[in-house]
């Protein structure tokens, strides 16, 4: 059975894309805290626990905020919708953040809002919590975007076990860079549909 | 389902783990290997990572993480209990669900490197990341089929398991070792600790005066297989794997709903895939972690579920601790031994009962068990269970 | 007492990262959990770890804290008696 991309997004430090499209430059090479606060005003996301997320979930959050703007949630069967993504790096930035938080015995203060972050699969939760999904979620530790592997994954989502939609992609922070790479896949043609989910999705990434 | 390996606080096998819950006797106590100043309790396997490496078949000079090598003695348990030849190990599939990886290694050298001292920086940090474990278990197990690793906090390895069943459900692969591994480290216990989660003593689940969990470490994993394969190889099954669902509770990074809403729906999701009601559920292994969140959240997710037919239910994390990535595993192991035994597991250290629901079942007995339910719910609204079937 | 009620309303923007938030935003006697600033329990934690860091009291349950971080007037109370 057939299954349709109706949304995709990119962010990357260069810019943030939706449908192939650059819809905003990062110019001036902000660095990933300013750009995404940048990107989160003219959104108009209004969504105060932004501000305490780490980077990665910062970054996942965002790209599915862009990615559903035009997307009306609220007629969406939550059970129905899952949230499958890749990640290779995990929450390292979050991790050495809290290591630092304790490793000194003179000034030992571990952080709670950090440690709530050293796992790479809360930005699952953040996407789920903000949009009220409680379908499946999962996040696959890999060496680099396996799109095959998701496109598998998802298809046996929607054949076998009755779900309608899926946010999956790649998301990855590091000290050094970050990408995310979000798609929409839906089991019906009645909204808009850009392409045919397939195998080899993430060629749409420009 | 035909085969299984554990290693957890109650003992370094799977005849271990079972004599040791029969006893109704505790795995949890103050660490010996872990370095820490803390006043905890821990259900820390009882063994350093030297002797680990002995049971592992490691050489003494190599360096490995406690969790690659937790996870390689239970993986080897496994598939020698599943009885699979080489040729069937090399066509095999392994998912790995961690939460922690290498980090017991990569925190004692990382505190090194700030103070200016050398380390090997291959031998420290090569294996820090979660798919670390899963290569060095398929290498030195030569399995060559398909390799995945899940991190998903708590429900990491019941997670792995229920991909497993999909994809030979699927068609894609005849036979997985499913589960996960998850050694204790400083990492973790500065970060519960400062969730204030954590009770200084021998935690409570399910008890109305309970002040947090004890964090534990172990590693299990099942042999999965499609009907045809074993019947193919004269393999025997032990139990049916018969129900899976995961949901996703959509309230809060790390605290669950008060109502249990992700639970709900992964119980829920479970009884249909296996296509029963719930009343043909026979024993409950609980996610039960002594929290007072989760504890109360879980109790109303099984009350809407079950209502009048609530059957014995238990968490075994009094025995093990709460291991993390690997509690999906080593609980599934637990509920494949339940059904074996025809027994219900024990609900250890319950003073006085919550009130919301029946209280849990204090006593190893034996019951008639159909059907087995496991939960394993993680940080991340990740919430996951398995149902178990007699073979 | 003053300088004590403005110096926390400070420390506590900067350390739950209100970024749309002043000192002038918050009243002494404004409810911070809940319906309030809506503040969630992590955010409690981090006040135990602050009070614990800047201002050397500890507080050891997540039960307590909710009683002494009702409002900045109820923590300065607290740190004042407590000196």
């Amino acid at each position: 059975m057939k299954s349709y991309i109706t949304s995709y997004c990119s962010i990357t430090p260069e810019s943030c894309s939706l449908n192939g499209k650059v819809k905003y430059q990062n110019l001036n090479n902000r660095t990933f805290n300013d750009f995404s606060k940048s990107i989160y005003k003219q959104e108009k996301i209004a969504y105060p626990k932004f501000s305490k997320m780490d980077g990665l979930s910062k970054l996942a959050f965002i790209a599915s905020e862009v990615l559903l703007s035009s997307k009306d949630t609220s007629r969406w069967n939550e059970q129905q919708t899952a949230i499958v993504l890749g990640n290779k790096s995990s929450s390292i930035v979050s991790d050495q953040k809290h290591y630092d938080s304790y490793k000194d015995r003179a000034s030992y203060f571990p952080s709670p809002a950090v440690f709530v972050y050293t796992l790479p699969n809360i930005m699952l939760g953040e996407i789920s919590i903000k949009n009220k999904i409680t379908g499946e979620t999962s996040c696959f530790i890999q060496d680099q975007f396996d799109s095959t592997f998701l496109y598998q994954y998802i298809k046996d989502l929607f054949d076998s076990e009755g779900y309608h939609r899926c946010i999956t992609g790649w998301v990855d922070y590091t000290p050094f860079d970050y990408e995310a790479h979000l798609f929409l896949v839906s089991k019906s043609d009645i909204e808009e549909v850009k392409t045919i989910f397939d195998h080899n999705f993430k060629r749409l990434i420009i | 389902m035909s085969g299984y390996g554990i290693i957890s606080a109650l003992g370094f096998n799977a005849d271990e783990n079972l004599n040791t819950l029969k006893m109704q006797k505790s795995g949890i106590e103050k660490s010996m290997h872990l370095q820490t100043s803390k006043s905890v309790v821990v259900g820390e396997v009882k063994a350093s990572n030297d002797q680990l490496k002995s049971f592992a078949n490691i050489s003494a000079k190599k360096t490995l993480s406690r969790t690659a090598l937790l996870g390689l003695i239970a993986s080897r348990e496994a598939i020698a209990s599943a009885k699979l030849e080489a040729a069937e190990i090399g066509q095999a599939g392994i998912i790995n669900g961690t939460s922690v990886g290498g980090m017991d290694i990569s925190e004692i050298a990382y505190s090194k490197i700030l103070v200016g001292k050398a380390v090997n920086i291959n031998d420290s940090f090569s294996g820090h990341d979660c798919g670390h474990s899963t290569h060095v278990i398929a290498e030195q197990l030569k399995i060559k089929g398909y390799n995945s690793t899940i991190s998903t906090a708590c429900s990491s390895s019941a997670n792995s398991i229920m991909h497993g069943a999909m994809l030979i459900k699927s068609g894609q692969l005849n036979c997985a070792v499913v589960g996960g591994t998850d050694a204790l480290s400083l990492f973790t216990l500065n970060g519960f600790d400062s969730l204030k989660i954590l009770d200084s003593e021998w935690c409570r689940p399910f008890d109305k005066n309970r002040k947090g969990l004890n964090l534990g470490e172990g590693a299990a994993y099942l042999v999965l297989e499609s009907e045809e394969h074993i019947k193919a190889r004269n393999g025997k099954g032990i139990a049916e794997l018969v129900g899976y669902g995961n949901a996703n509770d959509a309230y809060h990074q790390t605290a669950s709903s008060p109502e249990g809403n992700g639970a709900y729906f992964a119980i829920k999701k479970a009884l249909d895939i296996a296509n029963l009601s719930a009343h043909k559920i026979s024993y409950i292994n609980a996610h039960g972690t002594g929290t007072n969140n989760n504890d109360q959240s879980e109790s109303w997710a099984l009350q809407n579920i079950f209502s009048h037919d609530l059957p014995p239910y238990s968490s075994t994390k009094a025995f093990t601790g709460h291991t993390l990535g690997a509690a999906g595993g080593i609980e599934a192991v637990f509920s494949v031994m339940a059904l074996q035994e025809q027994s219900l597991l024990p609900n250890i250290n319950l003073n006085q009962p919550m009130g919301i629901i029946d209280a849990p079942n204090t006593i190893y007995q034996s019951k008639q068990i159909s059907n087995v339910l496991s939960n394993s719910f993680g940080f991340g609204g990740n919430c996951s269970s398995l149902i178990f079937s007699k073979a | 007492m003053d300088n004590l009620r403005e110096k926390l309303k400070v420390e506590i923007i900067e350390l739950l990262n209100l970024e749309d938030m002043t000192p002038s935003g918050i009243a002494n006697d404004d409810i911070l959990f809940g319906e309030g600033l809506g503040l969630d329990s992590i955010d409690a934690l981090e006040l135990i770890v602050l009070l614990e860091k800047n201002y050397q009291l500890k507080i050891t349950s997540a039960e307590d804290g909710k009683k002494i971080f009702q409002t900045i007037d109820t923590i300065a109370q607290y740190i004042e008696s407590n000196k």
